[in-house]
């Protein structure tokens, strides 16, 4: 089972968080602020797993997380997840969130929370995998989102667009899924 | 590029102001979201950052609870509380809000507001239950997504008590034609079956109809639950394992639409599961496994090397292969596939396989062999993840010979890591691999522990130091070697009290001083008078807590001679013995004491004492007869702590802990669900066996008070016989082994170092896998070995068959268990304990007739009768039936006591029998109470003595009678009793039976006036609430019901108002149980309160079971 789902960026301001097990306000910020502790100083070359830190990755519990661009994300599990398969779990939601957001970049997690949360909860319920098919996922968001879509203000994206400088380099993209993106130049984004 | 957006956001409100679109009121907030984002940038720190959001909850807060807000402007508030939220700072006062958006909103709405629910509130929190309505609403509406919504809020949080309310309709969900929705409604299902198992337990079929599921997608979801259940109990679902099979061949076979397929691996997920299900189902099970070899081989083989994803289902299939039955082809070609995982140059395949390897390495040790060059490499790897599993794979290979090594690499790794997990997890294994081999090297025993305890800090488990010091007061075979050990653990812990002693931690500090107290004589040119000094020196250290400083007092009282010594000790005592600290107080009495009257000591603390070994009768045997004077003086009997802790908490809160009351009908397959099942099971095999004999269990206590129980010494003498002999030709086998590795031929010097280290690591693992190469039956005597130390590893997998064994256990056994008591675990030991206690009563009550004994629970926290006997047992007299063997059922009823004749009687059943006697039994019930008949018949030729009637001729029959009442509820109540009779020719024997009674025996009418009703029910404070089925023929459905459940479970019906109707009814004696009845929705919705815990589950249960039968 999946225990929680963060992500923060580079300098461990959080940017998404979802419990599926409960735990107090503070035990959260403080699990937030150790596993960006654990992760933030890992080199890239080193493998995408974790154990250890006393709060949640505790005894039964890993870390897997992965690090896109300014953002990284971190998946808490149990034992009964497999490592690599969560792996690419995260690889399709980040794939998702690119395709919903259109080239997604950490201001379109910043101003749409909900949006994220929501594509999230088509992917992962309480906790289970549910979908790991990304058209799949982005039938069912869209499906909710056309009664949104007349609600949009055009020049609201307009006002948008000048902040989307930044863009995931996706890493392992391989399959059809690789012309989908351009490689960006990278500007750092501090929050 | 900030200039830009600056203008632009400051500009937004103007251009709004302008503009008359309705959707101005939500722009306008979004960007003040978006100055509150720009706000916290600007901040350079945390205070302001507070500062800010606290200015920015004030605002939200005024604005929320303004009658003016539209719905559409608390969306975006609700957004901005999620932000706020989610940087930590509390929103309380909106979760409120959030709970009315998702019940007032529209569609768009309502998903935030149940977004800002699900991320506010958790499982326990009061406001969820406001919640309950909009979720049964939109679980109800037509509109897909509102159902997609409600689904995915309750499997995330759900209060545990109200699941019975929305359970029906989740469970209609399953037939949905969407299949989104069956799938969301499956994994709500599983929700609930993780949090209260027993609601769920009437479903399972519907499980299996998900898991046939037309779907693909609804499926895979049904698998989650399978992967549970099963790896609850595996035994239940044996029978699915073709399905599975079949499904994997399916998926592996590429049958999956290409809308599954991912980098083109068909359903990689979905493979994973169920790869990961087989191996539960085919875990030491050989029919099983061999079902799944063929499926296993064509995956490994389809997976090609290609891709992240496929290596996943490599390693989940590797794993696979080696916990099910092995196979040897198989097992060849999972070894290869972990080759490939540790060669690869990526670093997450490395890891895992180092996992995997770890996994493998006690069925095939020589696996690490092939791989030691790659394994070497992987401890200097700069990943310290990577390093850390290979310190788990090495510890997993240790023996006598390479323990040095391994354990030196293990402390490099603990001087590096600075992850307080992992150092309390290495300093343990650290600690049990040095006592595991102290004999042969006694500094570097002593030298590690040291290191142990000065890394390991005060974080460590507290058996580590307790167990040092048992090993080292315990000693070994040989004198001088104990005498050697302890001198040198003396000699090591002067210099570093010479030292900076301040810079030790706490238990390592306790352990110093107790070494000092014990064994500093052994030193002789050391004299006592500076080891006071240096120990009173650790007194007036600041740092230094309570507790060591009584260890220090302790070791001092120990050492303190009088003469030159005396001043330093009369010194300290008199200063502690004013502390504050009672402890502290009474050590520094002992001590002034004991230094005055060096006899007294002497005698106190005698020097080089063995630990005595102290027996102990653990079941204070010889209070008994205080425990019965008090008892005849009216005491309350006593309850254990957690059963004292369990009755206060049940009288103060309501008990929400749902009970067993939607059982399924076959009880069976009620063993195999219920969550607790392995526990239970493996306590009805200890039933049959005899266990709970708590004779013979000795506690050695050491002359510093208790010390934990360990056998170290054997372990050690054990481990080590072996090792000397084969010493040189492992070493030899070693060098052999890694001159075959391709790397070896011109070693260039770092090359060669590696090398030396793998042979010194290695060393002793090419024997072992020459005795057990791949077969799991093979390495069994060694596991044995290792079991009879009490070590963890091997004595698991014992356990575990011990487990699987009793799972198969006589089913009678399981039932009884079952049926007197699904919820709790501890029921074989009371049922034991009851017994026993059955037939004392029984005997002592021989002589006087009306005694009534009342037999107390033993230590129970479940709902275990308790029995009261009018023990008035009527003897019948050598009866007209003196056929003998022939005493059939039928006449047996004609013993039947006379006033209890005319009374309706349950079939009479055989209880059991010897070749002397055959028991049998039924219940009667009586307007006030219950029969338990109990017929002794005597089938021999002789008569029988003492039986509780006194003496039953030659083939007759005496009647005993019991009047039963419950003191706590059960489905079932089970009766158990010994006979016990002494033969003519002098020999007692006894015959243990049991009986089972149905609840609704006990249950009765009770009569009562609306009124009196109303006051009961609010001052009841156990309830449950369920939805039954109604009844529909052609009279009312309510009336209906309320007549057929009178019938069949003798309630009584108070008042029935049109749709609601009042039921009540007693538990024999008074004990009253209250039940609200109202239609709703083609369901009759029951709401049944009690003063006893578990009463109305277990009524409920009833309630089902009626309805069922009709």
């Amino acid at each position: 089972m999946i225990k929680a789902i963060l992500i923060f960026n580079n300098h461990g301001k959080p940017r998404l968080s979802k419990f599926y097990e409960h735990y107090n306000e503070d035990t959260e910020q403080q699990i937030i602020r150790e596993t960006f502790h654990l992760v933030s100083k890992r080199d890239e070359n080193v493998c995408n797993f974790l154990e250890g830190g006393m709060l949640i990755g505790g005894s039964d519990y890993k870390l897997i997380y992965r690090h896109y661009a300014t953002l990284y994300f971190v998946f808490c599990v149990d034992s009964s997840e497999s490592e690599l398969g969560i792996l690419d779990l995260i690889q399709v939601f980040v794939e998702t969130l690119d395709k919903c957001f259109e080239n997604v970049c950490e201001l379109d997690l910043i101003f749409h929370v909900d949006k994220v949360h929501n594509i999230l909860a088509e992917m992962v319920m309480g906790g289970m995998v549910l979908e790991t098919n990304m058209n799949e996922i982005i039938t069912q968001v869209d499906a909710q989102n056309k009664m949104e879509k007349s609600e949009f203000f055009p020049f609201f994206s307009f006002s948008l667009s000048l902040y989307r400088r930044l863009s995931f380099s996706l890493p392992g993209r391989t399959g059809r899924h690789r012309p989908v993106l351009q490689e960006r130049p990278l500007v750092p984004y501090q929050l | 590029m900030s200039d830009v957006v600056e203008k632009t956001l400051t500009a937004l409100p103007s251009l709004l102001s302008l503009d008359s679109h309705p959707g101005s009121a939500k722009l306008s907030s979004t960007s003040k979201l978006g100055n509150l984002i720009r706000g916290i940038t600007e901040l350079t720190s945390k205070h302001e950052e507070e500062k800010l959001i606290q200015h920015e909850l004030l605002a939200i807060k005024e604005q929320v609870s303004s009658p003016n807000t539209t719905m559409r402007q608390m969306k975006e508030l609700m957004v901005r509380s999620i932000y706020c939220e989610m940087l930590g700072y509390e929103a309380s006062f909106s979760y409120i809000h959030a709970i009315k958006l998702a019940q007032q909103g529209t569609v768009l709405e309502k998903r935030v507001g149940y977004l800002a629910v699900s991320l506010f509130l958790n499982e326990s929190h009061e406001l969820l239950l406001l919640l309950v309505n909009t979720v049964l609403k939109d679980l109800q509406s037509t509109n897909l997504i509102e159902v997609c919504m409600a689904l995915t809020v309750v499997s995330q949080m759900f209060p545990k008590d109200m699941i019975p309310a929305i359970l029906p309709l989740v469970e209609e969900k399953l037939n949905h034609p969407k299949e989104i929705i069956r799938r969301k409604a499956v994994l709500a299902l599983y929700k609930f079956y993780l949090i209260a198992p027993n609601q769920v337990q009437h479903i399972h079929n519907k499980f299996r109809k998900a898991l046939c599921d037309k779907d693909p997608g609804v499926m895979t979801a049904s698998l989650h639950i399978y992967l549970q259940m099963i790896q609850e109990n595996p035994e239940a679902y044996k029978d699915l394992t073709p399905s599975f099979v079949t499904i994997l061949k399916q998926v592996v076979g590429g049958k999956l639409p290409m809308d599954f397929n991912y980098h083109t691996v068909p359903a990689p997920w979905l493979q994973i599961q169920l790869l990961r299900i087989l191996s539960l189902l085919g875990k030491n099970d050989q029919s099983t496994s061999e079902v799944m070899y063929e499926v296993l081989d064509e995956s490994l083989q389809r997976a090609e090397m290609n891709h992240n994803i496929t290596y996943a289902i490599l390693y989940e299939c590797v794993k696979c292969i080696y916990t099910i039955h092995p196979k040897s082809d198989l097992l060849e070609k999972a070894a290869k596939c972990i080759g490939n995982f540790v060669l690869s140059p990526k670093i997450n395949l490395k890891y895992l396989g180092l996992k995997a390897l770890t996994y493998v390495v006690q069925q095939d040790p020589k696996l690490a062999l092939q791989h030691q060059m790659t394994i070497i490499e992987c401890l200097d790897h700069p990943d310290l993840i990577i390093k850390r599993e290979t310190l788990e794979l090495l510890f997993r290979i240790t023996n006598g010979q390479n323990v040095t090594v391994i354990v030196e690499k293990m402390l490099e790794f603990l001087c590096i890591s600075e992850d307080d997990h992992t150092t309390i997890d290495l300093v343990g294994k650290v600690a049990e691999l040095a006592e595991k081999y102290p004999l042969k090297y006694n500094e570097w025993f002593i030298e590690t522990m040291n290191t142990v305890f000065s890394l390991g800090g005060d974080m460590m488990q507290p058996d580590i130091p307790n167990s040092f010091l048992k090993l080292l007061s315990e000693g070994f075979d040989s004198v001088e070697e104990d005498r050697k050990l302890r001198l040198f653990a003396v000699n090591s812990y002067i210099p570093l009290l010479r030292g900076e002693p301040g810079k030790l931690p706490q238990r390592f500090l306790q352990v110093i001083s107790w070494v000092l107290g014990e064994y500093s004589h052994l030193r002789e040119d050391l004299e006592p008078a500076e080891v006071l000094s240096l120990l009173a020196k650790l007194l007036d250290m600041k740092n230094s807590s309570s507790e060591t400083k009584s260890w220090v007092l302790m070791a001092m009282t120990k050492l303190c001679k009088g003469g030159a010594d005396a001043s330093v000790t009369q010194e300290v005592s008199e200063t502690y013995s004013s502390s504050l600290d009672t402890v502290l107080r009474q050590r520094a009495h002992e001590l002034q004491y004991l230094s005055q009257d060096p006899e007294l000591r002497a005698r106190v603390l005698p020097r080089g004492a063995k630990p005595e070994t102290l027996e102990v009768d653990s079941s204070l045997s010889f209070l008994d007869r205080f425990v019965s004077e008090a008892l005849a003086a009216g005491a309350a009997p006593y309850k254990p702590p957690h059963q004292r802790q369990e009755e206060l908490d049940q009288s103060k809160a309501l008990s929400l802990e749902p009970y067993g009351l939607s059982l399924p009908i076959s009880m069976s397959s009620c063993s195999i669900t219920d969550r607790q099942s392995p526990t239970l099971l493996s306590m009805s095999s200890g039933l049959s066996g005899d266990t709970l004999k708590l004779d013979g269990i000795k506690r050695v206590w050491g002359r510093e008070g208790y010390l934990a129980q360990r056998e170290p010494v054997e372990e050690a003498a054990q481990v080590e016989v072996p090792s000397p002999i084969q010493s040189p030709g492992r070493q030899g086998e070693g060098d052999s082994l890694h001159s075959q590795t391709p790397t070896q031929t011109p070693t260039p010097e770092p090359e060669q170092e590696k090398q030396q280290l793998a042979s010194s690591l290695f060393v002793g693992l090419a024997s072992q896998s020459s005795v057990s190469l791949m077969g799991k039956s093979e390495p069994m005597p060694q596991r044995f070995r290792r079991k009879a130390k009490g070590q963890g590893l091997g004595s698991s997998f014992i356990a575990n068959e011990q487990i699987s064994s009793s799972l198969i256990s006589p089913p009678s056994a399981v039932d009884n268990l079952l049926c007197n008591n699904l919820l709790d675990s501890n029921n074989a030991s009371e049922l034991a304990e009851q017994t026993s206690q059955l037939s004392q009563s029984l005997t002592t009550a021989n002589g006087t007739c009306h005694a009534e004994a009342e037999l107390t629970e033993s230590d129970t926290k479940g709902c275990n009768p308790a029995l009261r006997r009018d023990n008035c047992v009527v003897a019948a007299g050598p009866g007209p039936h003196n056929d003998p063997g022939r005493l059939t059922e039928v006449c047996l009823d004609s013993y039947l006591p006379a006033e209890l004749s005319g009374l309706s009687h349950s079939e009479i059943a055989p209880l059991c029998a010897n070749q002397s006697l055959n028991l049998s039994a039924c219940h009667v019930q009586k307007e006030d109470s219950l029969i338990l008949v109990v017929f002794i018949m005597n089938s021999s030729e002789s008569a029988i003595q003492q039986i509780p009637a006194g003496e039953v001729t030659s083939y007759s029959v005496a009647v005993g009678q019991y009047s039963l009442t419950v003191k706590r509820p059960a489905v079932h109540v089970e009766v158990v009793g010994t006979v016990s009779y002494q033969l003519p020719a002098g020999t007692s024997q006894s015959l243990q039976f049991s009986y089972k009674v149905p609840l609704t025996s006990f249950i009765r009418p009770f009569v009562v006036s609306t009124e009196e009703y109303g006051t009961m029910w609010l001052s009841f404070s156990h309830d449950t609430k369920q939805n039954l089925t109604l009844i529909n023929d052609n009279q009312e459905p309510l009336t209906a019901t309320l007549n057929a459940l009178k019938k069949k479970l003798q309630l009584h019906v108070v008042e029935v108002i049109g749709m609601e109707g009042i039921v009540a009814c007693r538990l024999l004696q008074d004990l009253p149980c209250l039940m609200h009845c109202r239609v709703n929705a083609g369901w009759l919705a029951v709401w049944l309160r009690s003063p006893v815990p578990d009463l109305p589950d277990c009524l409920i249960y009833h309630c089902q079971r009626a309805l069922q039968s009709l």
